[in-house]
């Protein structure tokens, strides 16, 4: 008797008609519980990777996203100047009134103690030349418009000369019963800072400066001269001596008397009398411009434009590099890429048809380069192409060319050109090469028994299959070319370089990063918009690289 | 016809050598003519030359040596695109990115044919191989069986006078194959196109051919009609090549009128042999017998048969036959097939039975 398989039972299914598993959960949910396991253990194994990826690759790329349109250094350094500029208008033509000059010299005396004026200064230097020894020289002038104070209080009372003085005044009896006053934050006294408002605050300046950048107890040190023109100015102000209920109220109430008797000066004339470049609109309205937080100046700039207190303009013609940089570093890119296809097809097709001995041979030459430096196979070129080279020496000697007319092929767009063409050869031949290996013969004899001569099999059945691995060594080599760097600085002259060597320029030379991003930023687009065009135009899917 | 040569060969293949190390020769001395509209099976082991012989043909190989004529017109410095060969790769060799249509449309383009009248022959072309539907796919979405139609159809499309094959049916499964084979066959004779077939399946050999060539070591060791070669091998490697063959190895003992007496080794039992490639008495000569001519009943044996004493081995039942196993003059590989039949009955083994065979059906050829 034979066996009857047993009936089958019918798929279990919940009210919602979803199918379930054997203990009554959906299906579904089942599923998605089994392959979390599965997954998580993915995960973890190449988590090691993932992490490196993320800490070495994506951030980078993000900071430098970021930087090229981070600005916080104006607002930073002269966080009052900015709030007091807000409703300055430059095209009114007009220079701020005093109170943006006063707000400059509370701003600049505290950044130039901390040394942060000079960075500032570079910064907008990018923007406006001369901006930068403006600040240099700033910072060495504007201690003197306080000591025009400092000196007169002194004059007036002795007492004013002592630090003490100053504390005592300025500080509540706990901080000054504090044990380790160099490092106990300071605390005003009550009161002091409805007083002398401004007094207040530039002591405390002083005193976290004091504190945190030389590790000194501010009762033990001079008030910076700031301190004192700061204390002019609320003594002339609308003074509440009433408020003050503190030491040395005696001392205070005759510097009141003697303040307004003071030599003064308007701070705008104090900042004139530093440089008077500072009665110049140019230099507020360039401070305005860039006082965001972030900015699209260093964008403007890289593609030939500035961000002026106007609004956008057209940078000066003789500063206008960038784009023409742009579509130098691409045409000859392309050119590069082209120059790759046709030298590399054939021999690609070689190491595809040849046996396989020879062949073997082939790949060895073909991967030479990759076992020299890079360096040295550059130099190699200056060695081959100069004007005394080896080359031209010998189109010399065969009487080509006369000595005095010997060729220019180094130092030049040609010599890039050939250099990388040269150096990047092998990311060329190497994926035509594993797409050619994958195309059988047989296609080619097919091709010629259906009638078809060497050339018509060639272009109408071997190269279109060729294509994929075409598209994949072009892809590569434009985009190794397009950020190349070393070649085009040894060889190209100042015809033949790349916008990869004004990157680096700005990162290592001019220090001006924020500008190197966006470059690179916009680089970095361009690939992804060509990217993107290519696999519109002939398919990603259509890259093979074996 | 007209531009036939005088002996009537359509193709011919003259004193052929080939060589591609210049050490030893692929094909020594091939000799071979083909009347029109003949459909020609090349069969051999694989590295007997046949494929050789096949490119040499179609002109991907040149013959080191030799005369290679297709209508009377030596071909031998013709280019393959010029010789208007239709030829079946292996693999089929479809060009995988044109669609079907555009691979038939190939071989009428480069002959500079207009698209109205391309248009008509792909249709006919892909009609008569039932693919007439499947014009638009590209060959990645066809199965083998499809994408072997599609070969035989663009080979077809530009009514070439020849069509060569190579093991085209070698990737399909056996059903499949089967039925291919009966659909070149019918397209071929229905066409009157001449075909060289290359395969190493002897099935396939046998039921698709007008004649069968049986390359070994570079030569021909047989060329004849597919009953021919099964029924009358010439030599004994086309004996053990084609079919099943029962081999007793011996001695010719006596030779007169075209039958040998064969002493048989390790036993003294003597059997009377056709003598098909003995010279002498005293050459050492393998007798051939095929399975199925043994008589295992010896109420049927003539009275002139020849009888022996064998033991039986083995009993496989297959279906439709039985095959025996035997231990006859010292041979243990004896086998013998037997009908299915009412009257025929099972051995079983350890069982000693007596069988025979006309002498005729027992061929002494070379050892």
């Amino acid at each position: 008797m034979s066996d009857v398989p047993a009936a089958t039972p019918q798929d279990e299914t919940d009210a919602a008609g979803r199918l379930v598993a054997a203990d009554g959960t959906p299906l579904k949910r089942s599923l998605a519980r089994a392959l979390r396991r599965q997954k998580l253990r993915a995960l973890l194994l190449i988590a090691p990777l993932l992490l490196f990826i993320l800490l070495t690759f994506i951030a980078p790329i993000a900071d430098m996203l970021f930087r090229s349109v981070e600005n916080d250094i104006v607002s930073r350094t002269l966080p009052e100047t900015v709030e007091t500029l807000g409703e300055w208008d430059y095209s009114s033509g007009e220079l701020p009134d005093d109170a943006a000059y006063l707000a400059l010299y509370r701003d600049l005396s505290v950044a130039t103690e901390y040394k942060t004026h000079t960075r500032l200064g570079s910064r907008l230097n990018y923007e406006t030349s001369g901006i930068s020894s403006l600040f240099r020289k700033t910072g060495r002038g504007v201690e003197d418009m306080g000591e025009l104070y400092q000196d007169q209080f002194e004059d007036l009372d002795a007492a004013w000369k002592e630090p003490e003085t100053w504390a005592r005044m300025m500080a509540s009896e706990e901080w000054l019963a504090a044990e380790d006053r160099a490092a106990t934050p300071l605390e005003l006294r009550d009161g002091i800072a409805g007083a002398l408002p401004n007094t207040a605050r530039a002591y405390e300046q002083f005193a976290e400066f004091t504190q945190n950048e030389d590790g000194d107890d501010p009762a033990e040190e001079d008030p910076w001269a700031y301190v004192y023109a700061m204390l002019w100015l609320d003594l002339t102000g609308p003074v509440q001596m009433d408020a003050y209920q503190g030491p040395d109220a005696a001392l205070l109430e005759a510097a009141a008397e003697a303040a307004p008797g003071f030599e003064s000066q308007t701070w705008r004339a104090g900042f004139a009398d530093i440089d008077n470049d500072w009665e110049d609109v140019e230099v507020w309205g360039t401070i305005k411009a860039y006082s965001g937080e972030f900015t699209s100046g260093y964008f403007l700039n890289s593609v030939d434009l500035q961000l002026t207190p106007e609004g956008i303009e057209k940078q000066d013609e003789n500063q206008r590099i960038y784009l023409k940089l742009f579509w130098r570093t691409i045409v000859m890119s392309l050119a590069i890429t082209f120059s790759c296809i046709l030298l590399g097809y054939p021999v690609a097709w070689l190491l595809a048809n040849l046996p396989m001995r020879v062949s073997n041979v082939l790949m060895i030459l073909v991967l030479l380069p990759f076992w020299t430096s890079l360096l040295v196979r550059t130099s190699a070129w200056k060695v081959l192409l100069q004007q005394q080279g080896v080359i031209n020496d010998i189109l010399v000697w065969i009487g080509l060319i006369s000595d005095a007319n010997r060729l220019v092929m180094i130092n030049n767009v040609t010599g890039t050109i050939i250099a990388m063409t040269h150096i990047l050869l092998p990311f060329m031949i190497l994926p035509m090469y594993s797409v050619m290996q994958t195309i059988p013969p047989s296609y080619l004899r097919a091709a010629k028994s259906l009638g078809a001569t060497n050339w018509v099999a060639f272009w109408r059945v071997y190269f279109p299959q060729s294509v994929p691995g075409i598209g994949a060594g072009s892809i590569l080599v434009f985009i190794l070319a397009i950020g190349y760097y070393i070649t085009p600085e040894l060889v190209g002259g100042t015809k033949g370089v790349f916008i990869s060597n004004r990157i680096a320029y700005h990162i290592s030379t001019s220090l001006n990063w924020g500008l190197a991003a966006a470059l690179g930023t916009i680089l970095l687009a361009a690939v992804l918009l060509l990217y993107w065009a290519y696999d519109k135009i002939v398919g990603i899917d259509n890259v093979k690289l074996g | 016809m007209l531009d036939q040569s005088a002996d009537g060969a359509f193709v011919e293949f003259e004193r052929v050598q080939k060589s591609y190390d210049g050490e030893t020769l692929v094909v020594k001395d091939l000799n071979l003519s083909m009347p029109r509209g003949e459909f020609l099976t090349m069969l051999g082991p694989s590295g007997s030359g046949k494929t050789t012989c096949l490119m040499m043909l179609a002109g991907f190989e040149t013959a080191t040596h030799g005369d290679i004529r297709l209508a009377g017109k030596p071909i031998n410095n013709i280019p393959p695109h010029k010789r208007g060969i239709g030829m079946v790769f292996q693999n089929y060799a479809l060009f995988p990115h044109m669609t079907v249509a555009e691979n038939l449309s190939f071989p009428l383009e480069v002959r500079g044919m207009s698209a109205s009248e391309r248009e008509g022959k792909i249709k006919r072309a892909l009609d008569m191989v039932q693919m007439g539907a499947f014009g638009g796919r590209r060959p990645a979405q066809l199965s083998g069986g499809q994408q072997q139609r599609v070969a035989l159809a663009r080979a077809l499309v530009f009514e070439p006078e020849l069509v060569l094959m190579d093991e085209p049916l070698g990737a399909l499964d056996k059903q499949l194959r089967e039925h291919m084979q009966f659909e070149i066959t019918r397209l071929a004779h229905e066409l009157g196109i001449t075909t060289v077939y290359v395969t190493h399946d002897q099935t396939e050999a046998l039921t698709m051919s007008d004649r069968v060539a049986v390359f070994d070591d570079g030569r021909i060791q047989q060329l004849a009609p597919p009953d021919e070669l099964y029924e009358a091998p010439q030599n004994s490697f086309v004996a053990q090549f084609i079919g099943e063959n029962n081999t007793l190895e011996g001695v010719v003992a006596e030779l007169k009128d075209g039958i040998a007496m064969v002493k048989l080794d390790g036993s003294d039992a003597v059997i009377e042999a056709k003598a098909v490639n003995v010279d002498k008495v005293g050459d050492r000569t393998r007798v051939s017998i095929r399975p199925e001519r043994v008589e295992t009943n010896p109420d049927r044996l003539q009275d002139n048969a020849h009888t022996l004493q064998a033991e039986v081995l083995e009993f496989i039942y297959m279906g439709d036959i039985y095959r025996t196993r035997l231990k006859v003059a010292g041979n243990e590989n004896f086998v013998v097939k037997t009908r299915n039949a009412p009257d025929v009955a099972r051995m079983t083994p350890g069982q000693t039975v007596q069988i025979g065979w006309l002498p005729e059906d027992c061929r002494a050829l070379d050892a």
